[in-house]
């Protein structure tokens, strides 16, 4: 049932396409089953693992190792609160409070409606803007209570403007088949070609 | 001399202001991809001979001189690959995902220089997944790169040099970050470091071949350095810690940032209190201590702020400049729940590998939670040192290591800087009657 639509199989050929082993396509591939279906389905894994070549199981053990995919159905939105050091020191704890108190559930959880799952995360590489938080991966800086608030009900209300949960960057990368410089295997390969210029062709490069 | 002040040196954040920086138009205007038709009309010997010139260090963490580690490779040995390093998960570390976003094809143009020194014939850039924004910037700019014959097939036209660049996704695991468990990752296992030898994947890598892992920032340097030369790069900032840095402030700061300054010259007072940079601590405040590199980094106090960005000279004062993360504490800091706050970081992240890692960094979150909850214990402080001590023995710096990787010695850092300094801190956490009993209570 939620094996890759027709749609993403074609985009999962592409992303094989640019590996020369099929295997290292598996996250960029459960990202995608992500996107489809806002989470990782058993289908989906199964799916993924006759793309790939290897077992269901392997691809559940890759799977569960990363925070990101997720096996359950979670909210249309996460708002991941950053619970660093360096948010930490400018009260991301006391904002985690705030939330809990304001969506009713604990970190780990989502709301009634199925809307929002809050999680207290670690540093995401926005130390200066502290305390911080993403949206579907999203970023608002510098959050205080009352943008919190807000946020809560444009969420609510669709008008944040936020992508629902699974879709992470919207464009792809795409290469034109003229444009393929073409994969590197493992085997069977000398040294590469431009490797032979030496000093003396100076002048003769493009 | 006509060197330009310190504030106006900009190596790699020189687009950051222009709005369309990240554009190949924007590129190409402010002198983009330069560096590469400069370093196609070399040898490749010789581009890798510029880099060893510059003693341009790794921006990652441990700061190794990437000139040095290319020549790692074993010769002939084929396909090599690159993989770059765009993980950036380290407490207080913000400068990889802004070089990613606002310069992308700044990265893009130096992997197709490392490629091209090194016959590297296929890069796997690998980003961080929670880094939507960069992803795209970097699918954009990389589509835009293909289109222009930057990229791909015979790049700018030669016949003989071709090299694709795989976007690739990370999906959440800090440990990914340690280069061994990146390359673990892209061959799409669990991200679990490697155990050691080899010490470099440039001998045994991606797929069991030469793969050079190397930063974002490091790799950002390399347009700038092949079209002013290695000899321009190596004479800013100082002997042993070449051209700039980008470092982030963060915490108690007036103005926390991303500042871009000379290496080893500038020194952690210009760059905390100084207005040009974060500006001192906050109105009424005073400095308490700070991390020099990162979460993992021993924390330097007062009678640090004098020493230089310069890594030997931090190194051989018990800490690391790391991943350019400055995080400063003023006098307001609870040092226990930071010291707290930090531990939980490396015990959430431990890929329970090795048991000193796994069991010892969850015991000391453990310890310690139980001590902020005032039920700590009189022993409580002594056992904290004990585990660290079982996970590093002998608590050194730089660490000694019973694991695989450095990431479970990294959580002795906090205990030990913060327990040498503020012992009387913890102690006040312990309930009363464990305090005046101590010793007899067992
Ligand atoms: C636990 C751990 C986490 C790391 N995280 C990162 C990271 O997020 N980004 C990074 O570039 N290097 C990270 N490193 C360092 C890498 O292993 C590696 O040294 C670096 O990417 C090499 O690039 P460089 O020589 O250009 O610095 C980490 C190391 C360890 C032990
Ligand atoms: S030290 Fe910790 S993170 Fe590193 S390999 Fe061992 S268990 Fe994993
Ligand atoms: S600590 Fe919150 S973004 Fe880094």
């Amino acid at each position: 049932m939620a094996r890759l639509n027709a749609n993403n199989l074609t985009v999962a050929q592409e992303i094989l396409s640019r590996y020369p082993v099929p295997r290292s396509a598996l996250i960029p591939l459960l990202h995608l089953a992500q996107e489809q279906d806002g989470y990782v389905t058993e289908d989906a894994m199964a799916h993924i693992a006759e793309l790939v070549g290897v077992t269901p199981a392997e691809v559940m053990g890759t799977c569960s190792f990363y925070e990101m995919l997720k096996r359950e159905p979670v909210g249309q939105y996460m708002v991941n609160i950053c619970n660093g050091i360096s948010c930490h020191l400018l009260g991301s704890s006391d904002l985690i409070h705030h939330a809990e108190a304001t969506l009713g559930v604990r970190p780990g959880g989502t709301t009634d409606d199925g809307k929002i799952t809050l999680e207290a995360v670690e540093c995401i590489a926005a130390c200066t803007e502290a305390p911080c938080l993403q949206v579907n991966y999203r970023y608002r800086n510098q959050v205080t209570a009352d943008d919190f608030d807000q946020l809560v009900d444009d969420l609510r209300a669709g008008t944040a403007g936020v992508a629902p949960h699974g879709q992470l960057a919207k464009v792809r990368q795409h290469i034109g088949d003229d444009r393929r410089a073409g994969v590197s295997p493992p085997d069977g390969q000398g040294e590469p070609a431009w490797m032979a210029r030496n000093p003396s062709d100076n002048g003769d490069g493009p | 001399m006509t060197a330009p002040a310190p504030q106006d040196l900009r190596v790699i954040t020189s687009r950051f202001a222009i709005e369309d920086g990240h554009t190949l138009a924007g590129y190409e205007r402010t002198g983009g991809y330069a560096g590469l038709r400069r370093a196609l009309e070399m040898a490749p010997a010789d581009v890798h001979g510029e880099v060893r010139t510059a003693s341009l260090l790794g921006r990652g963490g441990a700061g190794f001189p990437a000139g040095v580690k290319w020549g790692f490779c074993p010769p002939g040995v084929w396909p090599r690959y690159l993989v770059v390093n765009g993980d950036e998960s380290e407490p207080g570390t913000y400068k990889d995902r802004l070089l990613m976003e606002r310069d992308p094809h700044q990265l893009i143009e130096g992997c197709l220089i490392a490629c091209y020194a090194l016959g590297l014939s296929q890069c796997f850039l690998y980003v961080r997944g929670e880094m939507a924004h960069a992803q795209e910037r970097l699918a954009a700019a990389l589509n835009e790169a293909y289109e222009a014959g930057y990229v791909g097939a015979n790049v700018l036209g030669a016949e003989d040099f071709s090299v694709d660049i795989t976007l690739h996704w990370g999906a959440g695991a800090y440990i990914v970050g340690e280069e061994t468990a990146l390359i673990e990752s892209l061959e799409g296992d669990r991200g679990m470091p490697r155990l050691k030898p080899p010490y470099f994947p440039a001998s045994i890598g991606l797929y069991g071949k030469p793969t050079i892992v190397n930063n974002v920032e490091t790799l950002a340097n390399l347009p700038w350095i092949v079209s002013n030369g290695g000899e321009a790069f190596a004479a800013m900032g100082a002997d042993s810690s070449t051209g700039t840095r980008v470092f982030a402030v963060s915490g108690h700061v007036a103005n926390p940032g991303v500042f871009e300054v000379p290496f080893g010259t500038t020194t952690f007072r210009d760059i905390i209190f100084d207005p040009l940079y974060a500006g001192g601590m906050r109105p009424g405040r005073t400095l308490k201590t700070f991390i020099p590199g990162g979460a993992s980094a021993p924390w330097f106090f007062e009678e640090h702020l004098d020493l230089p960005l310069e890594k030997t000279t931090v190194d051989q004062a018990g800490s690391m400049l790391g991943s350019g993360a400055i995080v400063v504490m003023d006098d307001t800091t609870d040092v226990v729940k930071a010291c707290h706050n930090v531990v939980r970081f490396f015990a959430r992240e431990s890929c329970g590998k090795c048991t000193p890692c796994r069991e010892g960094t969850s015991w000391l979150e453990k310890i310690l939670s139980r001590i902020l909850a005032g039920q700590g214990r009189p022993q409580d402080l002594d056992l904290l040192m004990d585990v660290c001590d079982n996970i590093s023995p002998g608590i050194a710096w730089p660490p000694r290591q019973t694991t695989i990787c450095p990431l479970g010695p990294s959580a002795v850092s906090p205990i030990a800087s913060a327990l040498e300094r503020f012992r009387g801190e913890f102690e006040a956490y312990l309930p009363a009657t464990a305090v005046t009993v101590a010793g007899v209570v067992s």
